[in-house]
């Protein structure tokens, strides 16, 4: 693979680009790999990545439906955060928020990981107290914030209106590392990195069926044929309840349209990521100049990856409480995505009850921020067998025992 | 500039300022065609590379055009110039440029153009690391966007409207008249919705006669009929921009955003409107032509040159040439030559095209390149003996064909077909439910296609409606130019443009092809085509059919086109309307509101209620000297609390007992009539949801009590278990939080207050402890709860809520008398937690019955929602942080919630966290800060002395861990 670096932009921009190689190849299934990874989502592709990275396992296929990238991964906010209030949550978010520091290079891949800081408005005085509590907890788990007043919010962010007559800004929990990237990017920097060590990542590829034999994994019944494995992962958000079920299992899952909208380019007026839970809204804006609004979840349970209107009216009407300069945008696009939610909020990163065969879902509605640190943690389990310490308390055994971690209070919206 | 045209044309009346120069306007032209008439051509500079632009349509497509409304708070941005009707003292700005629209500093970035292809950036600003955050993202930042926010709230009213009909017809081309027409003639509700301010669609831009007269003559008539039918109703400057489930369509009207002086009028209106069945008439987009500098001001498009000249009188050029693959384009060149109009040449790539009109026709041949920097100046043709000659023109039409407008068709997922006749996508079939295309919108190519299709459209949608309509006689109407060849772009070597609102070039999709960006969607992100304010309208095909050859393959191979919501940009202003400042959400006040504020009580906010904090009297300065006096007050003599806020939920019927047995962990099926019972409940997966008291009143009637902050939530718990879970329960819930005020009496002189208050004699001995009944207030029949959530005896008193205000003053009166008085939320919360009460902070969605010392309320006796999960070994592990109390010992005697817990000796770190704290107060009572918290096997290590660690603060001090019931833990004081 050729390096990407800014010589090798002068020297392609002189010579009519000629030299770009391919980003990814296209190749035909092999017979059979020691991984297929199912889904070459952003969680998928990074799974692949550390296997190879960390553990040199390379022999990998990444199986994606319909296009990598495709799903939630380009679907997103592309928020990053890792301020959580359980520890072993804050341990995989702020594991992935640091791996996102140096992605860009050690992908060779400019993700645009941009810590512009976040920070969560607190509204009511029930908000205030959540938000010191988590600023407690952060303090005990390496994770750098701090719970700030009106007046340094107003500074960091000043198109709030802190003193909004029905719903005042009382304060805010600031992570200042926390921020976004180009989700895309992640996606494909990671697509191309998995590629160059030699994974196949095919495309236009959906699963149709898990072989197994003994209770063991053997393989993978697919739109183009049966591939074979020694290990299987699923990967797939959204879908994840169907990959089981073929697989013989089921999931606490259940899965909504989570909505997102943009706004036309503007010139830049926030620099800053804010998340406003008591009037459901949250926003930043994108080095393109469009601000990037999330919205909440759909009431009920479907697969539409649309999403109903008013959800982002309400949206929206929180929008303009908060920030009341932003009214005379306009909306230039609405979009739903299938979120995986279980009944803590929390992910599943586990063995299943077939052999060798690993799953990694319930991401819910804060995937994006995740995805260097799921990888991570998923390769070292697959490639190990056996969770390690990022995964081990994330297991599917947790609902059965009871032992949630539980973060649907800090989820209340969507993040 | 303008035609001379014989007839109508007034000389123009009006004027407003672009960049602060004067133009002048007729009425009912918009921002674009008088600019074109003023020979204005250059109007905006593009996104990325700072290029001179012009317009490029006639329509709310425009890729060019955006330009920024007024200024102050009233400026707007991103405005299209071919959308914005002109009026008297309208300010018009150019916007993305600096100093200004002629010389742009940025337009260097035009210079450095091949080194900024299609995704250049995730190729570089890698190096040295930090200057990613630090150098190369703030310039990037500082470079993005198009108009600006003025920084200053939008202080114009908004609107938000509904709408049903029978039939929406979203267009008012001759499809979608003919469909309203045949609708309103069978007696349907109908409603038009149409962007433009006028009716007719690309009939008011065509020289076409319609029943042997004008087309304008049947425009009118159409019109003037549909508008005296009372059933029908014409919503003009409406764009329907978005399709939702169940028939539910959003639309945005430009209610005044056209007239100077608008008064009290909504600026725009943003239209839910819910119909049976819809029509698509949306017409059609015309695409381009892709070739070496396509972009510059003065080239535009050919139906939309043709639309400036025949619909306002005004030729973008003085001499004009045009490029197409299709015979329809011709007719530009037909009409603007009929108007003297100079035709300097009509290149058409086809070896047998025909000339219709008086021009100079150049068959098989191409347009290969343009000059002039700030406008167009030539063009070279490329002849079909491969000759080159330049021609001088300010005006170039182009039209490569057009794109059915299947927007409204994918907003349900649905996916758009490829027609190879039309070499264009077509509606799916079915694509919306209830949703029936028509005219260009479904492929038809001409006027008499349309009217026939727009009124056979409407005889299905009526028949999916239950109603036969015959069918219409239709009117004769034109049935050429149809002819037309695929013809996406002019191979070269220069730039030749795709989407000009983002600055997409043939080669940047190319590139995308070559870097095996060869998803359509792929490719739409890595250059970023698609992407920019017009969303593709004018781009996404031509990119598309450029990508399936770089990839070898045919277009629907290589994908379809897709858009989302909404069609048009829709105004957060509208949307939002109503949420700006308190409307954003209801604001809820007791019965008793206006007598606390007469008592000058701070109030604080519980959801959507606003609750007393205290009740500040002369001499108190800090709100714990008040919370301090309440507190003893009701220890020493009578206070009173209004707890209207709790929620309360009236259930009657055969069933009631067995739905609160369900639904609670404890039996409620055996409470007496006449008593009350505390009951706790959990959600599905074991926890504890909420708390609260349910009375039993009669047989088959009981009032629960929900906590203010669940009541919510507790009713739609209990609607579900009543319509998903049992369903064959016969039993009735209903909310009557706000039918009832309620007041909370408590204290050791609660009795004699109520002798006061209530129709007596009472007979105490009548009410013990948990008890209820019916009760008079003046002869206003009332409720008496003995109940207590301060640990005094205490009373609750509810009347119906409009007697509550009378009743608050009448309990403060009287409570004054005896040495009491009203108490606000601080001193309830000392209160309760020197009782070591719960509330939904130590119920804060993760604790069991378990963790809060209630196991043994979960009944053995029968099953309940919650009581399968709650039984799971994690969830009764011992080690679990339980419920506890929490006293100072050390040096610093004052707690603090959200602090955590450390054992003696411990380092303060996450592996030796031990728990945290839930509630804190000062108890004047016991004289000493008290604390709930949860520790770890909590209930075991009463009399222990831990840590407690507030990082936030930077605080350690000794706590002992203790029972949380401080105060009368044998709770004799509340018996009575």
């Amino acid at each position: 693979m050729k390096r990407y670096s800014a010589f090798a932009v002068a020297r392609e921009g002189l010579r009519h680009h000629a030299g770009w190689e391919r980003a990814w190849k296209s190749p035909a299934p092999k017979p059979s790999y020691d991984v297929i990874i199912v889904g070459a989502g952003g969680h998928g592709l990074a799974t692949a990545y550390y296997l190879g990275k960390n553990f040199g396992i390379t022999n990998v296929a990444v199986i994606e439906k319909g296009w990598l990238g495709g799903g939630n991964t380009g679907r997103n906010t592309t928020i990053i955060r890792s301020n959580y209030l359980q520890d072993p949550s804050a341990a995989i978010y702020e594991k992935a928020r640091s791996l996102y520091e140096d992605l860009s290079q050690d992908l060779n891949y400019n993700v645009m990981f941009s810590p512009r800081g976040v920070m969560m408005l607190a509204q009511t005085h029930h908000e205030i107290r959540g938000y010191q509590r988590t600023a407690h907890a952060n303090a005990l788990q390496g994770v750098e914030t701090e719970f700030i007043g009106p007046e340094r919010v107003k500074e960091l962010c000043p198109i709030i209106e802190t003193r909004g007559p029905r719903y005042p800004v009382l304060g805010a929990l600031w992570q200042p590392r926390g921020g976004t990237a180009r989700h895309d990017a992640v996606a494909w920097g990671y697509a191309r990195a998995c590629s160059d060590m030699g994974m196949d990542i095919i495309q236009k590829c959906e699963v149709t069926g898990v072989t197994q034999e003994g209770g063991q994994v053997t393989g993978v019944e697919t739109t183009k044929g049966h591939i074979g494995c020694t290990k299987l992962g699923i990967v797939v958000a959204g879908h994840s309840g169907v990959l089981a079920d073929m697989a013989g299992f089921r999931l606490p899952i259940e899965s909504v349209a989570l909505q997102a909208l943009v706004s036309e380019p503007i010139k830049p007026c926030m620099d800053v990521v804010v998340m406003a839970n008591t009037v459901h809204g949250y926003m930043s804006q994108s080095d393109k100049g469009e601000m990037v609004i999330g919205g909440g979840a759909d009431g009920y349970n479907n697969y539409t990856q649309r999403g109903s209107f008013h959800h982002i009216e309400e949206t929206v009407r929180a929008l303009i409480e908060t920030f009341p300069i932003i009214s005379r945008l306009k909306m230039l696009r609405m979009w739903g995505g299938i979120v995986d939610m279980t009944g803590d909020r929390s992910p599943i990163i586990s063995p299943t009850p077939l052999g060798n065969t690993f799953i990694n879902c319930g991401w819910g509605t804060g995937g994006f921020k995740a995805i260097p640190g799921s990888g991570w943690a998923t390769a070292e389990m697959i490639a190990r067998g056996t969770p390690g310490p990022l995964a081990a308390e994330f297991g599917l055994n947790r609902f059965r025992e009871g032992r949630f971690i539980d973060e649907s209070v800090a989820a209340g919206v969507a993040h | 500039m303008r035609l001379d045209r014989s007839g109508g044309d007034v000389a123009p009346s009006l004027s407003f300022t672009f960049d602060g120069e004067t133009v002048r306007a007729r009425k009912g032209e918009t921002v674009a065609a008088a600019l074109l008439a003023n020979d204005i051509r250059l109007v905006g500079r593009s996104f990325k590379y700072h290029r001179p632009r012009g317009i490029w349509s006639a329509g709310p497509e425009e890729p060019n055009a955006l330009i920024t409304l007024g200024r102050g708070a009233a400026q707007t941005p991103n405005q299209r110039a071919t959308v914005q009707e002109v009026y008297e003292g309208l300010e018009v700005s150019s916007q993305n440029r600096w100093p200004s629209l002629k010389t742009d500093l940025l337009s260097v970035n035009d210079l450095a153009a091949p080194f900024l292809g299609a995704g250049f950036y995730y190729k570089t600003f890698m190096w040295p690391r930090a200057f990613w955050e630090r150098v190369y993202e703030p310039v990037i930042r500082r470079a993005a966007g198009l108009g600006a926010l003025s920084g200053a709230p939008d202080q114009e009213p908004y609107e938000k409207a509904y709408a049903h009909c029978d039939l929406l017809v979203i267009g008012s081309g001759p499809s979608g008249l003919m469909a309203a027409l045949v609708a309103a003639r069978a007696g349907s509700d109908v409603i038009v919705a149409e962007q433009d301010h006028a009716l007719g669609g690309r009939l008011l831009a065509e020289v076409e006669e319609i029943d042997g007269a004008p087309a304008a003559d049947w425009v009118a008539a159409a019109v003037a009929e549909l508008e005296a039918a009372p059933n029908v109703r014409v919503m003009s400057r409406t764009t329907v921009t978005g399709v939702y489930d169940q028939g539910t369509y959003g639309a945005i009207e430009r209610t005044a955003m056209h007239v100077a002086d608008p008064g009290a009028a909504p600026r725009q209106t943003f239209w839910r409107i819910v119909a049976k069945a819809s029509i698509l008439a949306s017409g059609a987009i015309e695409r381009g032509i892709a070739f070496a500098n396509n972009d510059r001001p003065g080239v535009m498009a050919a139906g939309a040159v043709r639309a400036y000249a025949n619909r306002w009188g005004v030729s973008p050029g003085k001499s004009v040439t045009v490029f197409a693959n299709n015979d329809d384009a011709h007719r530009t060149a037909r009409d603007l030559a009929a108007a003297g109009v100079t035709v300097a040449a009509v290149i058409d790539p086809r070896a047998d095209a025909q000339a219709i009109g008086d021009y100079p026709l150049f068959s098989g041949a191409q347009v290969t390149g343009t000059t002039g920097r700030l406008g167009l100046t030539d063009i070279t043709i490329r002849d079909a003996s491969g000759k080159d000659q330049s021609v001088w023109t300010d005006c170039l039409a182009v039209s490569g064909g057009w794109n059915p407008s299947v927007h409204l068709t994918c907003h349900m997922n649905g996916r758009p077909v490829w027609n190879e006749d039309l070499a264009a996508f077509v509606p799916a079939p079915d694509a919306v439910p209830g949703l029936f295309p028509a005219g260009s919108a479904d492929g038809a190519q001409s006027t008499a296609d349309c009217l026939r299709t727009g009124a056979e459209a409407a005889i299905a949608a009526l028949e999916a409606l239950g109603q036969t309509t015959e069918a219409p006689a239709l009117p004769k109407a034109e049935n050429g130019f149809t002819g037309h060849t695929p013809f996406w772009l002019v191979p070269g070597k220069k730039r030749a443009w795709l989407d000009m609102a983002n600055d997409v070039t043939v080669k940047d999709v190319k590139l995308a092809a070559q870097e095996n960006f060869a998803s359509v969607e792929h490719m739409k992100r890595y250059t970023t085509q698609g992407m920019a304010p017009d969303q593709g309208k004018n781009s996404n095909v031509a990119a598309l059919a450029i990508l399936a050859d770089a990839t070898g393959r045919t277009i629907p191979q290589t994908g379809t086109t897709t858009f989302r919501p909404p069609f048009a940009p829709v105004p957060l202003s509208a949307m939002g309307a109503g949420a700006r400042g308190k409307g954003f959400a209801p604001e809820r006040f007791t019965t008793s509101h206006t007598a606390t504020e007469d008592l000058g009580a701070p109030f604080v906010e519980a959801g959507l209620w606003y609750r007393p904090s205290y009740y500040p009297r002369a001499g108190e300065t800090t709100w714990r000297q008040s919370c301090d006096r309440e507190v003893q007050m009701v220890r020493n003599a009578v206070g009173v609390a209004d707890v209207s806020t709790l929620g309360k939920i009236d259930i009657q019927g055969p069933d009631a007992a067995a739905l609160l047995d369900f639904v609670y962990t404890n039996m409620f099926s055996t409470l007496k009539v006449g008593k009350v019972r505390y009951g706790l409940m959990l959600r599905e997966d074991g926890h504890v949801m909420d708390d609260g008291t349910t009375a039993r009143l009669g047989e088959t009637h009981y009032v629960m009590t929900t906590t203010t902050a669940a009541a919510g939530q507790v009713m739609q718990h209990l609607d579900f278990v009543l319509q998903a879970l049992r369903p064959d329960w016969d039993v009735r819930i209903a909310s009557a939080t706000e039918q009832w005020a309620q007041f909370a009496v408590a204290g050791p002189k609660a009795r004699a207050l109520l002798d006061v208050v209530l129709d007596g004699p009472i007979d105490w001995a009548a009410w013990p402890f948990m008890s209820c009944g019916n009760i008079g207030v003046a002869g206003v029949p009332g409720r008496l709860f003995r109940i207590s959530f301060s640990g005094e005896e205490g009373f609750e008193v509810a009347v119906p809520a409009r007697y509550g205000e009378a009743l608050y003053r009448l309990l403060l009166s009287q409570a004054s008398v005896l040495g009491g008085g009203p108490y606000g939320m601080e001193a309830l919360n000392v209160l309760r937690i020197e009782k070591g009460f719960i509330t939904h902070s130590e119920i804060h969605g993760r604790v069991t019955a378990f963790d809060i010392g209630m196991e043994r309320m979960i009944s053995a006796k029968k099953d309940c929602i919650g009581k399968t999960m709650a039984a799971r070994p994690g969830l009764l592990d011992p080690a679990r942080e339980r419920l506890v109390g929490l006293k100072p010992t050390g040096a610093v005697k004052e707690l603090t919630a959200g602090a955590h817990l450390f054992n003696m000796g411990a380092e303060a770190v996450r592996l030796e966290d031990q728990g945290y704290i839930t509630s804190v107060c000062y108890s004047p009572t016991l004289g000493s800060f008290l604390g709930l918290g949860f520790l770890k096997s909590g209930p075991d290590r009463i009399g222990e002395t831990v840590q407690m660690v507030d990082h936030l603060r930077g605080v350690k001090t000794e706590v002992e861990v203790c029972n949380p019931v401080f105060f009368d833990p044998e709770g004799g004081r509340m018996r009575g």
